[in-house]
């Protein structure tokens, strides 16, 4: 007879793995993908290109460096780096999109130890370092399908990008129709103009089970009501700028989230407060990077009083 | 009342739709000494000695215990120490079959009160036959008034079927068992509790109960863990047995279906509890089954009645696969609380991964734990914040590492844990 396997119970294990949770939020992403080319043409499909591979290298030899096991195949560098492209223009430079990976995965991630260990989201983090460093390059927006008004074909700024005509965000300039922006066809980073293609990830997600509503709902949630409260438009408010994209993507980060249901509903409007502020008090345009930023930072504190109470415990007075 | 979190899992109850089958008297058996919670039984014959079916063959002064009978006839070959599962070690009574199965004199016994009762469940040497082997009299033995009786007909583990076909097979033997519990305790209702997994044996149950007010059947949904106990009270009556209590605080108390079938039995033939229904399943098993197989018989023999190469078996598990442990080798006995036995043919651990604190371990805990934080808590070997985060009310329920994507063996863990901060 054969030397029997003994391990500690259970012996059964659900089918999901961390590379599977992965692919399903790459396969939630790839609306957004479609609309970044659709309207940002094929530099757009470079970026994204760039940004994964040079997150999956960044991480590659970030693990052998430090001699840990290999963690591309889990897949969520290459999910950094899809993220990281959505937030940029479709004119920086390919160097720079690099440089944003290496911050996201090297500086953010791998620094702390690598998956689950960091506590700032790295797309995050990278597009904030980026757009500090190089503000000029990061809120030059190019207006949607520029090709067709240029006469040049799609692929015409893959080279060169001097001759994208570039227009203000509509979040800065306030005008453009609910349709484009439900749509995507407004000024923006690659992956955040298309509201379509970012709720339809945003519920394929949750329909996945991969993230749960609360943070997407408490966040848009606070940014509808307290729009509304100032008189603002509450669709333009939410359907502009990179709100979707935070909410559903970058925001429902496990790692730098909290785990319980309460303390995700915290974050979620703690982020949209802060969002709300800075759009409207703020100098930067645009608040969701930051708001998900600091709502990271206070994230220890949020999962420590956001607890479960387990079931049938006594209180600590009563056990005295 | 607020719906306490559970998972949802497959049930793979194949052996379902088959009766259960007679095992042959095996040739030899060897019977522990301890196959209950409390003390070791001493033997109470020596080798050379012949025994009957149903003979008492270990007893123990102390209460907490539950004597043991010969489950063949036979002839006492050896009295050696055994290793049980847990690691502890008692005395076991090896008995050679004579190939007759004789009976021993068993009369049923003399009932006409409480006290008599409880001395009688005592004599049939009847624990939990759900899996935790607590003694019965002392459950029944109620100090505090009592008045739900809950019959734990969930098996919400994936495999096992033997308290269903138990229910299919022998339905009056449940009810009598009820009734007998009901009239000398003084209990005044009962709920059989039944996943929605069963819908015959619901249906069925409620037919046989529909002109008994006091005894109700009750649907619970088909998820993991249901039958776990202090989940079971909270599904049945809504009452949250609290923090080192146990359910006779609430005023109820739990027992399995098969236990109170077998009181029944006890109570018309007198014979003890010598054998029992027990699911053989996994990919190893040609025909899975369940067997009616007397205690002691070894493991091995139950899966080469199912025409299993034993070659073929790579991992085995007693109890189901949640929360059953592995055996190591299948010269194993069949005790009073075995309720299955999986036989796999191959067994892959799924690598270990760094917790990416998606809260799905969260979400599963049934006791609304943190089992992250737990291991989190248990690396730093931080006692303080294991006892804060009550990791002592973990029940070993295997939820949460079945559904984390890291794999992590948070439940594992979390045996460790509370080992640390007793
Ligand atoms: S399920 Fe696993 S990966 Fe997810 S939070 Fe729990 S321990 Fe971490
Ligand atoms: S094993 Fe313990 S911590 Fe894990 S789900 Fe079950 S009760 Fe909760």
């Amino acid at each position: 007879m054969n030397k029997l396997i003994v391990s500690p119970s259970p012996h059964l294990n659900s089918e999901i793995t961390t590379a599977k949770i992965m692919s399903l939020v790459l396969a939630a992403l790839s609306p957004a993908m479609v609309a970044a080319v659709v309207f940002f043409g094929a530099r757009a499909a470079a970026l994204i290109a760039v940004c994964t591979a040079s997150s999956v290298v960044c991480e590659y030899f970030c693990r052998r460096i430090m001699k840990r096991e290999q963690t591309i195949n889990d897949l969520s560098a290459a999910v950094t780096g899809v993220i990281l492209a959505l937030n940029l223009p479709v004119t920086v430079p390919y160097w720079m999109a690099g440089l944003g990976s290496f911050i996201a995965v090297v500086i953010v991630k791998q620094l702390f130890g690598g998956i689950g260990r960091n506590f700032a989201n790295p797309a995050v983090t990278a597009r904030i370092v980026l757009m500090v460093s190089f503000t000029g390059y990061m809120t030059d927006w190019a207006v949607p399908q520029y090709w067709q008004a240029e006469g040049t074909s799609c692929f015409g700024a893959l080279y060169h990008t001097a001759d994208i005509i570039t227009g203000p965000t509509p979040l800065v300039s306030g005008n453009a129709s609910l349709t484009s922006l439900f749509l995507g066809n407004t000024g923006g980073c690659i992956g955040e103009t298309s509201a379509a293609a970012l709720l339809a990830g945003g519920i394929y997600l949750m329909v996945k089970k991969v993230i749960t509503p609360a943070v997407p709902a408490a966040y848009l949630g606070t940014v509808a009501l307290l729009t509304l409260i100032s008189g603002g438009n509450v669709p333009h408010s939410l359907m502009s700028g990179g709100l979707f994209l935070g909410a559903f993507f970058m925001a429902t980060d496990y790692t730098t989230s909290p785990v319980t249901e309460k303390g995700k509903i915290i974050f979620g409007a703690g982020c949209g407060i802060i969002t709300f502020v800075i759009r409207k008090y703020g100098s930067y345009p645009e608040g969701v990077s930051f708001s998900i930023l600091l709502m990271n930072i206070l994230t220890p504190y949020i999962d420590r009083i956001s607890e479960n109470i387990p079931f049938g415990s006594r209180s600590e007075k009563k056990e005295v | 009342m607020f719906r306490l979190k559970s998972i949802i899992l497959d049930h793979l109850k194949h052996t379902a739709g088959t009766e259960a089958r007679m095992l042959p008297d095996p040739d030899k058996v060897l019977i522990p000494m301890s196959m209950h919670i409390g003390t070791p039984c001493e033997p109470v014959v020596k080798k050379g000695d012949h025994v009957l079916a149903g003979q008492k063959i270990g007893d123990s002064e102390a209460k907490m215990s539950v004597p043991v009978h010969a489950s063949i006839s036979g002839t006492v070959t050896d009295i050696k120490d055994y290793r049980l599962l847990n690691g502890k070690t008692c005395k076991a009574v090896e008995i050679s079959s004579d190939g007759k199965h004789k009976t021993a004199d068993c009369s049923p016994p003399e009932i006409t009160d409480k006290a008599s009762f409880l001395k009688a469940v005592r004599e049939s040497g009847a624990c939990g036959l759900g899996g935790a082997g607590f003694p019965v009299h002392i459950k029944l033995d109620l100090k505090k008034e009592t008045d739900t009786l809950i019959i734990n007909a969930a098996e919400c583990e994936p495999y096992i079927t033997s308290d269903y076909r138990q229910m299919v097979e022998k339905p009056d033997e449940v009810l009598g068992g009820i009734r007998l519990v009901m009239k000398y305790t003084g209990i005044a209702g009962t709920v059989i509790a039944i996943e929605t997994n069963k819908p015959d044996v619901i249906e069925d149950f409620e037919k046989l109960t529909a002109d008994i007010p006091e005894i109700n059947v009750l649907k619970l949904p088909s998820v993991y863990p249901q039958g776990a106990e202090k989940v079971l009270v909270y599904s049945c009556t809504g009452r949250i047995v609290g923090e080192g209590e146990i359910p006779a605080d609430q005023k109820v108390i739990v027992m399995n279906v098969s236990t109170v079938a077998f009181l029944y039995r006890y109570c018309c033939t007198g014979i003890p509890l010598i054998s029992r229904r027990i699911t053989v399943e996994g990919t190893a098993v040609k025909n899975p089954l369940n067997i009616f197989a007397p205690v002691g018989t070894m493991v091995k023999e139950l899966l080469e009645f199912t025409g299993t190469d034993i070659n073929d078996v790579r991992k085995l598990v007693a109890g189901g696969p949640m929360m059953g442990s592995c055996l190591m080798t299948a010269d194993t006995p069949v005790v009073k609380t075995s309720n299955s036995f999986i036989a796999d043919r191959e067994y892959t651990e799924p690598v270990t991964t760094s917790c990416i604190r998606c809260g799905r371990c969260v979400r599963a805990c049934s006791m609304n734990l943190m089992p992250l934080m737990i291991e989190k808590a248990f690396i730093n070997r931080n006692t303080s914040e294991l006892k804060r985060l009550r990791a002592g009310l973990c029940m070993n329920c295997g939820a949460c590492t079945y559904v984390c994507p890291a794999n992590r063996r948070l439940a594992e863990t979390n045996q460790l844990a509370k080992e640390l901060i007793r």
